[in-house]
Order: structure tokens, then C-alpha cells, then sequence
């Protein structure tokens, strides 16, 4: 049977979904900054950007631009009416202090045990640079993460062990590819909502460490 | 009568000495205390360490006193920026030392050094390539690494108004690292847009209270205000400010 993957706005679409009303999120740079497009409008979520912004609003109409409002990305963001500025440290309390409830982040890989690495491919002769991953990474009540199922060289990002550098260990619950969630449990990784067209078995061989169905997990 | 007011940002730099460490404000463009840094190249002090977000970008800012080479170190949590190359370069060549610090680190470290704390125990980084050789404690099962304050002997700050007494009020997001930054330095220097009277600022609603700042300094506004140029959106961030 043939399948399609999600495209990125379909993943964001997805998880936005997820999100319930009056969830204080953070919305990682990259990839999950596309979830900030597919939020329900019925429902009232607080985005927080590390650089000291709650309830952060869509990117400004053209030539509206202000320099003194950027997100963690250093794109024009506006401010939410009811919407707060505070200064670094405060913002990054609320990260590390577990006030948020979702960190959506990208990631090079996860481990099976939730381990996350996000910041650097280790390549030597690279640049390090962290900014607020860690902190994010401890901190959120959830981390969600959002990538591709697979490598560009077909190589599962789900993995037993990390290879890359880690940003946190055992922080990640679930995890939304383009092919399936994945929540991380005691009892092991349970896929849930594949796409149409994949079966199990299938995402089972491409993911390579051992998966639970959706279902198994109560049975168990 | 108190007055923190001085007259031009060459006054408010001029006992700068060689080896300071200079906390510098400022998240990409927003809080970029631009005429500060500029002022501190022209000044001359040399073998700086620079705690800032970033490490540079274009030429300008922390960017444009890396290329003066007046920069021993950095400490920061993100240097790799689309424009980053002269800071690239000189690490590359060895010829500045860099300490990686998580961004929420950074400014804690700060935080505990305007706050009088010792040191502290924070989640962030532990069992990661960061808090390699570093003390780390569990604490109620929870894995922690041990930080220290993250002094500054001068900081560069920018507001957008402020008062003879050193109070300040910032705009939007580019309060950030300013009001830590503020209370962790020695001697803390602040442009502002505008100053007013004492008693113009609402007391309820100052940000930085004057005890946490040595001079102020007033910086006539940019044309265009804080508008980011047309067409301009990446470039004004990377370019001008984007320290």
C-alpha cells in the first residue's frame, strides 16, 4: 500500500489541533514557528518567545514592522491585546520554572527514553550555539517535538541511543513526524494516527526501535 | 542634586579600562545599545571580555569591536548568526575565546551576580556536552549543574527613557537583557531616547529603578524611528543592530 507524508503545514495544522485553550506555549525557531499559523481561532492560547513576549500575535501587516518587537527568531511579531513584556530572566523562569505547558521544538533526534538533541550536529570545526534549547528543553511541562520521521538518507531521527549532542535528557513526551504520533511512555514508544495508507508494520520497519499500536498500551 | 546625566556617550565611556568585562544588552536588533558600543571602539580599551546573546553580525556593534580587535573573549549563547563572519573568522584563527553559556544560564548567572547569590543549581545543560567539568547535584532526583555569577565591571544598556536618577523604562521587546544586565555590573551606563523630570516616569511602572544605574546618557532617535526599513525586514535585523 502506498502512503503520503504530512506536509510540514499539515504537521503544523495537526498539532495545533493538539493545543488546548488557554495553554501557555512556546513555539520553537524553525519548523514549529509554522504551528503559530494553524492555531484555532476559537480557542485563546498564550504564545511565549524567550525574548520576553506573552500572548505574541502574528507577523505584522507590510510596513507595520517594529524593530523593539521580534520573536526568538528576530522576525516583526505583534502583541496580543492583553499581551505582557518582561526582561530575560523573568521570561526564561517561566521556561525553566515548568510555568509553560508545551515547548513545541524541532530536533535531529530523539531517543526512546525522550532524550532530545536539537542544538548541534557535533560536526567538528562547527560553531556551537545553544540559545535557549536547554532551558526549553527542562522546563516545559510537555515537550513536544516536531520533525521528520526519517533522515534525508532514509535513517529513522527516532533512534535508541543519540548520536548527536544532547540538549536534554528524557524530556520529551511526544513526538509528531510526518508519518505518525509518537508518545513516549513507561511501557515504550506508542504510535498513534498514522498516515493514511501506512501500516503499522511498515512504520515499525522504517522506524527501527521497537513501537507499540495505539491500543497496546491499555492491553498491556 | 543627583544627576547620573552626562553629556555625550565618549563622557559616559571615558574610564573604561583594558581587561573590563562588558555586559552588552540587546536580543538580535531590539535593545542594542549601538551608540554605546560605537562610543567603546573609539574609546580605545582593548582585551574585553563581552557578555552578550549573540556574538555579532555584519560589521557593526559587538561585530564592528571584534574587527578593532579589542575582544579577548565572548560569552554568549548563540555567535552563529547569517552574518556572523567576523566573529567566525577570529575563532577560527584562534584569536577569540569563546564560552557558550544556555541562554536562561547567561542571564541567571547575571541575575545571581546583581542579586548577591553565591551560586546556584540549574537543570539546564545537565549530562550535556555544557556542564562538561562542571559540579552537578541531584536534588530530589532531579540532575542540576552548578553555576556562578556572571559579573560585569561596566554594562551597556539600552532604554528608551529615563530620569537624572537613573530610573528607566524600556519599549516592547527590546527590554531583555537590559534590566539584569543593569544590577550585575559595576558601573552601569544607559542611553535612552529621552530623558524626563523626575516624577514624569509612574513609579508603578518603572522597570529599572535608579540604584542599579550610574549614568545616563541621551541618543538623538534614528530616522525612521523604530520603523524597519522597506524591504529591509532581514537586513535591518542582520545589518545595523543584530548584535
Amino acid at each position: 500500500m502506498s502512503y503520503t507524508k504530512l506536509t510540514r503545514d499539515e504537521l503544523a495544522r495537526r498539532i495545533a489541533q493538539d493545543i488546548p485553550e488557554g495553554a501557555y506555549v512556546n513555539l520553537g525557531i524553525g519548523m514549529p514557528t509554522l504551528v503559530g499559523n494553524h492555531l484555532p481561532k476559537d480557542r485563546e492560547i498564550f504564545l511565549h518567545s524567550e525574548n520576553g513576549i506573552l500572548g505574541m500575535g502574528p507577523a505584522p501587516a507590510p510596513g507595520e514592522e517594529d524593530a523593539d518587537l521580534i520573536n526568538a527568531g528576530k522576525e516583526p511579531v505583534t502583541l496580543l491585546t492583553g499581551g505582557a513584556y518582561f526582561h530575560h530572566t523573568d521570561s526564561f523562569a517561566m521556561m525553566r520554572g515548568g510555568h509553560l505547558d508545551i515547548a513545541v521544538l524541532g530536533a535531529f533526534q530523539v531517543s526512546v527514553t525522550g532524550d532530545l538533541a536539537n542544538w548541534s550536529t557535533g560536526e567538528p570545526g562547527a560553531i556551537p550555539a545553544v540559545g535557549g534549547a536547554m532551558d526549553l528543553a527542562v522546563g516545559a511541562k510537555s515537550v513536544w517535538v516536531m520533525m521528520e520521521h526519517l533522515t534525508k538518507r532514509g535513517e529513522s531521527k527516532i533512534v535508541a541511543r543519540c548520536t548527536y549532542p544532547l540538549t536534554g535528557i528524557g524530556v520529551v513526551k511526544r513526538v509528531y513526524t510526518d508519518l505518525a504520533v509518537i508518545d513516549i511512555t513507561s511501557h515504550g514508544l506508542v504510535a498513534s494516527r498514522l498516515v493514511a495508507g501506512l501500516s503499522f508494520d511498515e512504520l515499525q520497519r522504517l522506524t527501527g526501535v521497537p513501537l507499540l499500536p495505539s491500543g497496546a498500551r491499555a492491553a498491556a | 542634586m543627583i544627576d547620573k546625566i552626562v553629556p555625550s556617550v565618549d563622557a559616559a565611556l571615558a574610564d573604561v579600562r583594558d581587561g573590563s568585562t562588558v555586559l552588552v544588552g540587546g536580543f538580535g536588533g531590539a535593545g542594542v545599545p549601538a551608540e554605546l558600543i560605537d562610543a567603546l571602539i573609539a574609546q580605545g580599551a582593548k582585551d574585553l571580555t563581552i557578555v552578550n546573546n549573540n556574538a555579532g553580525n555584519g560589521e557593526v556593534g559587538v561585530a564592528a569591536l571584534l574587527k578593532a580587535g579589542r575582544v579577548r573573549k565572548i560569552v554568549c549563547s548563540y555567535p552563529r548568526l547569517a552574518d556572523g563572519y567576523v566573529f567566525e573568522a577570529l575563532y577560527r584563527a584562534g584569536k577569540v575565546e569563546l564560552e557558550l553559556v544556555p541562554q536562561g544560564t547567561l542571564s541567571e548567572r547575571m541575575r545571581a551576580a546583581g542579586a548577591g547569590i553565591g551560586a546556584f543549581y540549574t537543570p539546564t545543560g545537565y549530562g550535556t556536552y555544557l556542564a562538561k567539568g562542571k559540579e552537578t547535584r541531584k536534588i530530589d532526583g532531579k540532575g542540576y549543574v552548578l553555576e556562578h555569577p556572571l559579573r560585569g565591571d561596566v554594562a551597556l544598556v539600552k532604554a528608551e527613557r529615563g530620569d537624572r536618577w537613573g530610573n528607566l523604562v524600556y519599549r516592547k521587546s527590546a527590554r531583555n537583557f537590559g534590566p539584569t544586565m543593569a544590577s550585575a555590573a559595576k558601573c552601569t551606563i544607559a542611553q535612552v531616547y529621552e530623558i524626563v523630570e523626575l516624577g514624569a516616569l509612574d513609579p508603578e511602572c518603572i522597570v529599572t529603578p535608579g540604584i542599579f544605574v550610574t549614568r545616563v546618557v541621551k541618543v538623538p532617535r534614528k530616522e525612521g524611528g523604530n520603523r524597519i526599513p522597506a524591504g529591509g525586514v532581514t537586513r535591518g535585523i542582520s545589518g545595523r543592530a543584530a548584535v
